[in-house]
């Protein structure tokens, strides 16, 4: 609620956009803090909203995954809220035009409802609902990503915004099917009435084929890396760390909470299969770009892969260690990820330009921001000790005692060019500046710190595994559970 | 309703949704595309709609006009925003449609 109130504020009053972020920001890591408090200690939670309870009022349902979600969303959404400010800030104006102010006028209000979208998104428990707020973020979304004004970025916020609609249909499409079927839109009730049969087969694969698009996954990924690269830089860092997080958490939420008495185990081999692919795709694709920000965001095709290949793991293993790996791989890609974007942004805000092979001199020049991609990349890659190592680690450890080595292949292969595409951007940035360059634009510290932070959480993520893996395993499934009815 | 009309409605319903799958596929340009996806979303509707229906004589279900009503304000909403976006791409680009292959410019 609280977000939703202050992009209302930040509508009528644009001037005070930055602030009411920030008081937003406040508010919510102390709500998200002591939602953390209680499902330690008390389990899951569910909230009747206005006291009317399922089947026919709304509910919301926190477990430990939906609270780390809503830290992380805080998390990322609060330090780039600030790179935002600074970003968009008035005395940076005679450097990026006038029709920059015009933007920040329009950038709070969306920046607000896309954040109150996630929290919504995160915390529902009926498939309606979810139905909405993922409209909600597509729509915000879409349009902070148009925000940019060029003609390239217009054009891929064009693109986002029919793909997105389209998944959106079928999502409510299977949405309807299932309803056809079990008559209730509360996940834990259309658990309990559903029966295996064509017409829950029918409504659980639109609902995975919609899911599926938003999350941009191997081969319908082909709308991300446009619209991620294209959009300003606070906008591709939240993108890239958050909404495409979003879709994949209701995938994974729907699949383990509801779709499991329904599907059998070859499709979720099937999607394990499309998200090995992603990974090595994406990777391949990164290698090959000529532009930094394209880079990074094929980076995140390819690991958004990792989380689908995680599915059978979560099937197979008995403690939730494929759990606990999926989600802390979301919780550090997404501080590394948001990281690497605000580095690259430093680094175009300073040149002018991305283009890897003309970053000759970044490292002495933007030496923070290198230093944030380089612990970035660290984390991606899935080096110790960072939290990527963490999760890396849980997933290895899951498909070796699964007995499910090909995995195990693509997640250290997926590392290692990860590596490689990283270090081909460090290794330029290391090569002296050319003389005939003109003088770069000077870079706000502060932008380049919030890089530096984000960065370093991802790596101290590595530091306090255990705390966040208990949480982790508020409300997890068991592989007992799971399954019980599609075999 | 009898049953066979139910049958009806779900048949036009996904006719209409795969028609406009179709249509945003086929078609380059933007209004066409938009068009095209509020055919299908109809589709989507006409389905949900049809799945109100009870046994014979009881009163419809009303839950499923309540998602419709909320999905056509959603509908609603998204077609003014990509109209306003296609109205963008026209200034920037000089023509309303999307180049064939992912722009990396």
């Amino acid at each position: 609620m609280l977000p939703l109130v202050c992009a209302l504020g930040a509508f009528m009053v644009p001037r005070a956009g930055r602030w009411l972020t920030l008081v937003a920001a406040a508010g919510l890591s102390l709500i998200t803090w002591d939602m953390a408090r209680v499902a330690l200690s008390h389990g899951a939670q569910r909230y009747p909203l206005a006291g009317w309870g399922a089947p026919l009022g709304i509910e919301l349902y926190a477990d430990g995954a939906a609270v780390l979600m809503l830290a992380l969303t805080v998390t990322v959404m609060g330090s780039v809220s600030l790179y935002a400010g600074e970003y968009f800030s008035s005395k940076h104006r005679h450097q990026n035009g006038s029709a920059h102010e015009g933007r920040a006028v329009f950038f709070w209000p969306l920046w607000l409802f896309l954040w109150c979208g996630l929290n919504a998104l995160f915390l529902s428990a009926d498939i309606f609902n979810l139905y909405v707020t993922l409209e909600l973020v597509g729509l915000a979304a879409v349009t902070l990503a148009a925000l940019e004004g060029g003609p390239g970025a217009l054009l891929a916020a064009t693109r986002y915004l029919l793909v997105s609609l389209l998944a959106s249909f079928c999502f409510l499409l299977g949405v309807a099917v299932l309803y056809a079927g079990a008559a209730t839109l509360d996940i834990e009730l259309l658990r309990q009435s559903m029966t295996p049969g064509p017409l829950a087969w029918a409504g659980v694969s639109f609902m995975v084929t919609g899911l599926l698009i938003k999350t941009a996954v191997f081969p319908v990924h082909f709308w991300l890396p446009p619209a991620h690269a294209q959009a300003s830089t606070p906008v591709s860092a939240v993108l890239s760390a958050l909404v495409v997080k979003a879709s994949f958490y209701l995938l994974f939420r729907l699949w383990f909470d509801l779709f499991s008495a329904v599907a059998k185990p070859p499709s979720a081999e099937f999607l394990a299969s499309l998200g090995a692919a992603a990974v090595i795709w994406g990777s391949i694709q990164a290698l090959r770009q000529e532009r930094l920000k394209l880079l990074v965001a094929y980076s995140t095709v390819a690991q958004v892969g990792y989380l689908l290949l995680a599915i059978p793991l979560v099937h197979a293993t008995n403690d939730s260690s494929g759990w606990a790996g999926c989600f802390y791989w979301a919780l550090s890609h997404g501080c590394a990820k948001a990281a690497m974007f605000l580095a690259a942004g430093n680094l175009l805000w300073a040149a002018g330009h991305d283009r890897i092979a003309e970053l000759g001199g970044a490292a002495k020049q933007l030496g923070l921001s290198m230093f944030a991609f380089l612990l970035a990349a660290v984390s991606l890659a899935g080096l110790p000790p960072s939290g990527g190592f963490i999760a890396k680690w849980l997933l290895l450890s899951a498909s070796l005692a699964s007995g499910q080595w090909e995995k195990a292949v693509v997640l250290v292969l997926g590392g290692l060019l990860t590596a490689a595409y990283s270090v081909r951007v460090l290794r330029q940035a290391f090569v002296p500046a050319t003389a005939s360059e003109q003088p770069p634009r000077p870079v706000p510290r502060l932008l380049e710190w919030i890089a530096v932070s984000l960065s370093l959480l991802a790596l101290l993520l590595g530091f306090y595994a255990n705390p966040i893996v208990r949480l982790l395993q508020v409300g997890a499934p068991r592989a007992g559970q799971a399954f019980t009815g599609g075999l | 309703m009898t049953s066979s009309n139910v049958d009806f409605f779900l048949l036009a319903g996904a006719a209409l949704f795969c028609l406009g799958f179709y249509a945003l596929a086929a078609h380059a340009h933007l209004l066409r595309k938009i068009l095209a996806l509020n055919v299908s979303g109809s589709g989507v509707f006409l389905i949900l709609i049809a799945t109100a229906h009870g046994p014979e004589g009881a009163a419809p279900d009303p839950v499923p006009h309540a998602l419709v009503l909320t999905g056509i304000v959603v509908a609603v909403s998204a077609t003014a925003l990509a109209l306003v976006l296609s109205g963008r791409v026209h200034e920037a680009t000089g023509k309303a449609e999307l180049p064939a292959g992912p722009s990396d410019s």
